[in-house]
């Protein structure tokens, strides 16, 4: 790993990030093989913070994991599960560990997940945790306590460029803007004008934009994600595609089409870098790049 | 305004008289009897159905309004009853359950659960309204509380989980955003929407909460 990745940022190129979920248990030889996949052929890799309110190994913990295997691994935090104490705990372990860069969640319903009796703290949302961060770096906590030792993350935050409505939606990526968030990783994107019109108006911060690419794998899951998934729309076109495709070439269609998303959004420069999220399908992510021409 | 209630399993409510065998059975002429949790009738069937369970019921009231001091008048006149019960029944809320604690040296067992404080929105529609935060914030939020409209009780704006105004956890369910963005923009007051909230202060509110009144605040009601 050369350069880190807020220096990528800086330096303009096309940054590419992707992303793995850690296991369910102790199992970790699953991951360890998707880092090892992956660390040479993204720029970043996120993991995922206990993704759809699932309990799995830590965040932190798969970090740890890329970092040791020499990639260059982007702490995902939701503040569904700890409060400001065990976050800013964890920032600080994440740090001495050479973790620095922090990708700041709300974090999905409690209900969604398999811990449906557990309690959801949200005591700081995504714009106080990102708050948060700059008071650590300013060497003070959140009790406004004196802290030995620096710290200083490259903060990441999240917005959905499809939100319904959007007005709102925009305010709290302005709110995250202001609150020092140096990137953003999107919501999937299907539709590249809507995404486009959402550019020129992010274009107005200085904050880099990595599109969200979520793999789609057949018709059946891109009409499930249009129809269901807060945020995100499908044009009819591209689940047309995919239904044509050959019996058992959904997925390779899949990853053609998000190799010719990424390849378009290069080649246009309408944003400054992609997030991959092949979910499940980590496999899947340098046929991607590949067809993307990465 | 009413507390709002919900009946215990019966499971559970036997489970708790699992060491009595006289029961008194406590209803609220308030609350409860708009929610129908613990009226009249209500105390009437649960009376019943301890019989059938085998439990001698030594007596019953409704009490006008459980959580006051006033209970403690109803505690007299119902003296000899309660006396004669090892087990009071609650059907009121957890405030009713308290209120009799304080007279009563005896097992004081709640038959219902305590949900939330709710106002009446339109008739027969009861919505939780606020959480006694400690720390309101409406009017930033255009009168909407978001600490209970949100389901996760953010401050700062929606969560990425808003699908076309409604919130992520239940599709009836209007985002606490959307109605806040909607009503500010009504209003001509947008701009409240940029305004940052910082962490909420837990300790306005350390539990367990308690106001005193001045003799002189106590003076102007007698
Ligand atoms: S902000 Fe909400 S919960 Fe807090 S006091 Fe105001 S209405 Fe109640
Ligand atoms: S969808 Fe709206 S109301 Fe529901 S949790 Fe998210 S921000 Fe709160």
């Amino acid at each position: 790993m050369g350069m880190k990745f807020k220096q990528l940022l800086d330096s303009g190129k096309f940054v590419v990030t992707a992303e793995i979920a850690p296991p369910k248990g102790t199992d970790l030889e699953q991951m360890f093989h998707h880092i090892e996949l992956l660390n040479d052929k993204v720029d970043a890799l996120n993991v995922t913070d206990h993704q759809s309110s699932v309990m799995r190994f830590p965040s932190l913990g798969g970090c740890l994991a890329v970092k040791e295997r020499g990639g260059e691994p982007i702490l995902q935090m939701t503040c569904r599960d700890r409060n400001q104490i065990a976050l800013q705990a964890d920032l600080l372990l994440a740090y001495t560990r050479g973790i620095e860069n922090v990708l700041c969640l709300t974090g999905d319903a409690m209900t969604v997940g398999d811990h449906k009796q557990a309690r959801g703290i949200f005591e700081l949302d995504s714009v106080q945790l990102l708050r948060a961060i700059d008071f650590l770096e300013e060497k003070k906590d959140l009790g406004g306590n004196a802290l030995n030792g620096e710290t200083a993350f490259c903060k990441g935050a999240i917005v959905t460029p499809e939100a319904d409505p959007w007005e709102p939606q925009y305010n709290k990526f302005e709110k995250k803007v202001d609150a020092g968030a140096e990137f953003f990783q999107t919501q999937a994107i299907y539709d590249l004008e809507n995404f486009t019109r959402f550019m020129d108006y992010a274009r107005g911060f200085p904050v880099k934009i990595l599109a969200g690419i979520v793999l789609l794998t057949s018709a059946r899951m891109a009409k499930y994600m249009t129809e269901n998934v807060p945020g995100i729309f499908v044009p009819q076109n591209l689940i047309d595609e995919l239904s044509s495709a050959p019996k058992g070439g959904a997925l390779n269609k899949g990853i053609e089409i998000a190799g010719r998303m990424i390849a378009a959004l290069k080649k246009d420069s309408l944003c400054d870098g992609v997030h991959i999220m092949a979910i499940n399908r980590e496999e899947a992510v340098p046929d991607i790049l590949e067809a993307a021409g990465l | 305004m009413k507390t709002i209630t919900r009946q215990k399993p019966y499971e559970e409510i036997l489970q708790q008289l699992k060491f009595c065998n006289r029961v008194f059975v406590v209803g609220c002429g308030t609350c409860a009897t708009v929610l129908q949790t613990g009226g009249i009738e209500q105390v009437s069937e649960l009376r019943e159905k301890l019989q059938g369970s085998g439990l001698l019921i030594t007596g019953s009231t409704v009490i006008p309004t459980a959580c006051d001091e006033m209970t403690a008048a109803s505690v007299s006149e119902n003296e000899a009853a309660i006396q004669g019960a090892n087990g009071i029944l609650v059907m009121a809320c957890a405030l009713g359950v308290q209120r009799l604690n304080f007279y009563l040296d005896k097992a004081v067992l709640p038959a219902l659960d305590t949900l939330f404080i709710g106002l009446e929105e339109h008739p027969g529609y009861y919505m939780e309204a606020c959480a006694q935060c400690g720390q309101c914030i409406l009017g930033y939020t255009a009168g909407i509380c978001p600490v209970t409209a949100c389901h996760k009780g953010l401050l700062n704006g929606p969560c990425g989980g808003t699908d076309k105004g409604k919130c992520e956890v239940d599709q009836e369910r209007d985002c606490a955003f959307t109605l806040i963005y909607n009503r500010l923009k009504e209003q001509d007051r947008l701009d409240l929407m940029r305004h940052y909230h910082p962490p909420r202060n837990a300790q306005v509110v350390p539990r367990p909460r308690v106001k005193i009144l001045e003799q002189k605040e106590m003076e102007q009601w007698v």
